[in-house]
This record gives structure tokens, C-alpha cells and sequence, in this order.
């Protein structure tokens, strides 16, 4: 039952996905679509799977049912090295930043280049000083990753993801764990990246006022459903509860304090074995 | 009983899962050796961590396993007056069983070790997934050359640790205990065989390398992504290493020396 137009512009679409690990449903029956040019944020509390859609999106994981196509292409119907293809043309930027800890930062970022192309030397040089300095870290070509602070190592990885110019970036909650000046920084980039780059950006995120700020359209997911969406002004004033709850942040609503148990008074006079 | 049934149908199950996915990742490791011709520099590093680092702890452990053998063979051997022959005897339980046996298990405990606990947290801290998205295959990168540097470099450490024994036992032999140094070597020389002996240990300690460092990286790529896991996956490596050598070398020695 697909009530979904694709529109003409979107770059990634994903129609009736369903995902679950076990007996846990992580996404059911959901549809998305992600505009080229624009950064769109998917957000939700922890644990909602939003990790888990960027793999699916990178073709890591299989969906149960349903398609996701990325510009034009079916992911998960790809041959290997089709697939490894538009891969190449997607940069993804991990939430530890996930680069090779036994390489310093200017190898880090020439790493992609190297294997994938057969520039000379030279010409990497210039292109990987060329990405640090968009991400402002050209200083920092001979640190080695255990010497980066969690932001610059984000930046790093950041650096990297756009060595081959690619079409589209997925950030995986990139603002989570960083003071305000790198949350500041990172902000900053995304945006101006996107913008300066003809990037397509896909956030994922928990971070309301920062994600807000630059998403051009928001997916509020929940228990595996889309329970918001819209731009950020209709997203602020939309009038579900629950979408309210995780805006502004309360601590009690339609999403409980309390994670379901027996009544409280009960389960302190019972005799203390173990369920 | 029921549960017991069930709880071993169940182990049994998960065993060979883990077997299936053992054996997909040797077929995709062996696909990835044609590639890394191309690229020797990748495996020249790995030589180094897997081979050259266990240099140490292969040599030590060779001087004075020689050394050992060469006392208590000498004790034995004297009793029926055949010193002489202390020459062959450290050299063919060297190269026949002690080399490729104990450099197994020691490559187990130091390289193998290494590898599973390199590996994992690669995975626990999402790099072989990061390469995987950057459209870099990671066994082809990672896997497959830490794989084929474990295999050239178990049968050459083995030969280093029997080398060395046999400069331990002559050490002993001949320089405390008194053997006459002339009958040590043409002892030696007359005994072992080419084909039977130094063959046979060579093809011994390519299986344990094959076997002990496809376990190893296994063991890493399979870890759960947690410091738990990783250590977890560590120990398996070292106990599953030192089961597979020692029950292999008892099925290899049983084809190859059972016809004498």
C-alpha cells in the first residue's frame, strides 16, 4: 500500500521499509524521502534506529521488506561492486569519526584517494590539503588520531568523507558529546559544506535546537513509525504530544519517566526474587 | 532432560553457524590474495608485526627448549651409552614435533593474540565499517594480508626456533655435558632426512600457520564490538589455536610418520 509519490527531486526514497532485529521491530512500514540539495535530519530519542536507517541507506544491512533507492538506484537489488560504486559517491561520517588509528590525519584523508584513484602524489597532496583546510584542520596534516580531540577527530573524518566529492554525506549524530565551540564549528560546516559543495546532507540526530537550526525538513521518528515531519517551523508547532515532548525536552508525557514495571508499591513489599 | 536436549541442540546449532561463517570468510580471504600481488607493500608491513616482531620470543624459547632437550636426552641416552647420538635426537624432536609445534603455539599466543584483539577493536570502533562505506573492501585491505603474513612467516619461524634449539642443544651437549662434537653433527647429518623430516616439519608449521591465523582473524572480524567481546575473542584465540595445532599435529604426524 504505497499512498507515497516520489517527488521529482528527491535523491534517496525509501518506500514501505521494514526492519527488525530478533523480535524487535526497529522500522515498520515507513517511507521517507530525502531532496538532492537539501539537508534533511531524521531525529528521535535514543534507540529509535536512526543508525540503523543510515546503514540500510549505505547498504550494510537488508530490509526485511520495502526499497530504498539512492539516485535512482535500487541499494539492496546492486551487485557488489555496483553497489561499491555508489558507494564512492556517498560520504558517510561516523559518530566516533571511525578513522585508522594507525595512520596519521594527512594519510587518514588521502586514504580514499589512494585507493580508489590513481593520482600521483603530488596531486593528492593538494587535494587532501585542500579538504583540511575546508575543515579548517590543515594545521593538524601530522597528528595521529589518538591526539585529536573528539571534534577535530569528527572533522578529520568529515575531511575525509568529501575527498571524492561526493553526492551525498549521512552524518550519524554528529553534534552528540562535543563542547558548543566544536558543536558550533560542526554546525557551521555541515551547512556551509552543503551549500558550497552542492552537497545532499542526511542528519541523524537527537540534538533538537542545533539540528533544527540547519535541516531543511525533519523526520521525527518513534517505535518504528514517523510521528513528525515537516519543515523545522512546522515541526515546533506541530500538535502532537509526543512531537512537543521531545522538542522542548520534558521529562514526563505521552513517552513515560518510568520504564514499564509492576506498580512501585507492590515491588517493594514483594519478596525481592528475581523475575 | 528436555532442556538439556534443547540447550544442546541449540550449542550445536550456534557452533555450526559460527563454522558457516568461519568458512565464507577463508573463501573471501583466499579471493583477496590474487589483489594483494599488487600491492606487496601492504603485506611487506604485515610481515613485519606478524614475523619479524615474534623474532624474540621465538628465538628465547627455541635456545632453551635445545638446551632441555639436549639434558634430558643425554641422561636417557647415557644409561644405554649412545651420547653419541644426542645429535639426531634434539635435532629430528626439533624439527619433526618441537618446532612447528611449540613456535605454534607461542605465534598463537603473541601474533595470534595481536591480530584478534587488532581486529576487533577496528570493528568496535566502527573502522572496518567506515572502510566498508568509503567503498574499500576490508578483508581485501585488512584481513588478507595480516592472513598470508602469518603463513609465510609460521614455517620460517619454526625453522628459527629449530635452528637455534639445535645451537642450544650442541651448546649443552657438547660444551657442559661432554659429547663429542665431531659424532653431535655427522650423528645429525646421517639421521634426518631431507624429505622426511625437514619437509614434513615445514608442511606442519604451514598448516598451524594457515589454521592458527585464520582462527585469529576470525575470531576479531567475528568479536562482539565491545571491550568484553574483544577480550573475550582474544582468549578463544589462543585456547582454539593451541586445541587446533595440538590435536592437528596428532592427525599429521599420524599420515605422515605412521608408515615407519
Amino acid at each position: 500500500m504505497d499512498n507515497h509519490v516520489t517527488p521529482p527531486n528527491s535523491l534517496v526514497s525509501v518506500r514501505n521499509l521494514s526492519f527488525s532485529r530478533g523480535t524487535t521491530k526497529i522500522f515498520d512500514n515507513i517511507s521517507l524521502d530525502f531532496e538532492r540539495g537539501k539537508i534533511t535530519a531524521i531525529m528521535g530519542p535514543s534507540g529509535t534506529g536512526k543508525t540503523t536507517l543510515l546503514k540500510l541507506i549505505g547498504g550494510q544491512l537488508y530490509p526485511d521488506q520495502g526499497t530504498i533507492s539512492v539516485d535512482g538506484e535500487n541499494v539492496h537489488q546492486l551487485r557488489r561492486t555496483e553497489l561499491y560504486n555508489l558507494r564512492k559517491r556517498l560520504g558517510m561520517l561516523f559518530q566516533s569519526g571511525a578513522l585508522l588509528t594507525d595512520m596519521n590525519v594527512y594519510d587518514n584523508v588521502a586514504f580514499p584517494l589512494r585507493e580508489h584513484t590513481h593520482l600521483s602524489e603530488s596531486m593528492i597532496r593538494t587535494l587532501v590539503l585542500m579538504k583540511l583546510q575546508a575543515v579548517g584542520l590543515r594545521g593538524a596534516r601530522n597528528l595521529m588520531p589518538n591526539e585529536l580531540s573528539g571534534g577535530m577527530a569528527r572533522r578529520i573524518a568529515l575531511a575525509r568523507a568529501i575527498a571524492l566529492d561526493p553526492m551525498m554525506i549521512l552524518y550519524d549524530e554528529p553534534f552528540t558529546g562535543q563542547d558548543p565551540i566544536s558543536m558550533g564549528i560542526l554546525v557551521h560546516l555541515i551547512k556551509s559544506l552543503n551549500t558550497t559543495l552542492g552537497l545532499t546532507s542526511i542528519i541523524v540526530s537527537h540534538d533538537v535546537h542545533d539540528t533544527s537550526a540547519i535541516a531543511d525538513y525533519i523526520y521525527v521518528l518513534s517505535g518504528g513509525k514517523i510521528i513528525g515531519q515537516g519543515t523545522p517551523d512546522e515541526i515546533k508547532q506541530s500538535e502532537s504530544e509526543w512531537v512537543q515532548q521531545f522538542m522542548t525536552g520534558a521529562a514526563d508525557g505521552p513517552v513515560h519517566f518510568h520504564y514499564p514495571a509492576k506498580d512501585y508499591v507492590d515491588d517493594l513489599l514483594s519478596s525481592g526474587k528475581r523475575y | 532432560m528436555p532442556a538439556f536436549l534443547e540447550y544442546l541442540g541449540h550449542s550445536t546449532r550456534i557452533s555450526f553457524t559460527k563454522l558457516g561463517r568461519a568458512s565464507y570468510f577463508l573463501v573471501q580471504i583466499l579471493a583477496g590474495i590474487f589483489s594483494l600481488l599488487a600491492r606487496p607493500r601492504l603485506l611487506l608491513k604485515q610481515l613485519y608485526s606478524v614475523g619479524v616482531l615474534s623474532f624474540l620470543i621465538i628465538t628465547i624459547s627455541g635456545l632453551f627448549v635445545g638446551m632441555v632437550l639436549s639434558l634430558q636426552g643425554y641422561y636417557t641416552l647415557s644409561d644405554f651409552g649412545a651420547e653419541e647420538s644426542l645429535g639426531v635426537m634434539v635435532a629430528a624432536s626439533l624439527v619433526r614435533e618441537l618446532g612447528p609445534v611449540v613456535s605454534g603455539l607461542l605465534f598463537a599466543g603473541r601474533a595470534g593474540s595481536a591480530l584478534t584483539a587488532e581486529i576487533g577493536l577496528m570493528k568496535a570502533t566502527e573502522q572496518l565499517s567506515g572502510m566498508e562505506m568509503m567503498a574499500i573492501d576490508p578483508i581485501r585491505r585488512i584481513i588478507t594480508p595480516r592472513f598470508v603474513a602469518g603463513l609465510i612467516s609460521m614455517p620460517l619461524l619454526a625453522a628459527l626456533f629449530s635452528a637455534v634449539g639445535i645451537i642450544g642443544g650442541q651448546m649443552v651437549g657438547c660444551g657442559l655435558l661432554g659429547v663429542d662434537e665431531g659424532a653431535f653433527w655427522s650423528q645429525m647429518q646421517s639421521g634426518i632426512d631431507f624429505k622426511d623430516d625437514i619437509i614434513n616439519g615445514v608442511i606442519k608449521s604451514l598448516v598451524f600457520g594457515f589454521v592458527s591465523s585464520w582462527i585469529a582473524l576470525f575470531e576479531g572480524y567475528d568479536a562482539i564490538p565491545t571491550s568484553e567481546g574483544v577480550s573475550r575473542a582474544t582468549t578463544r584465540t589462543v585456547v582454539n589455536s593451541a586445541f587446533s595445532i595440538l590435536g592437528l599435529d596428532f592427525i599429521l604426524t599420524a599420515l605422515m610418520f605412521g608408515e615407519h
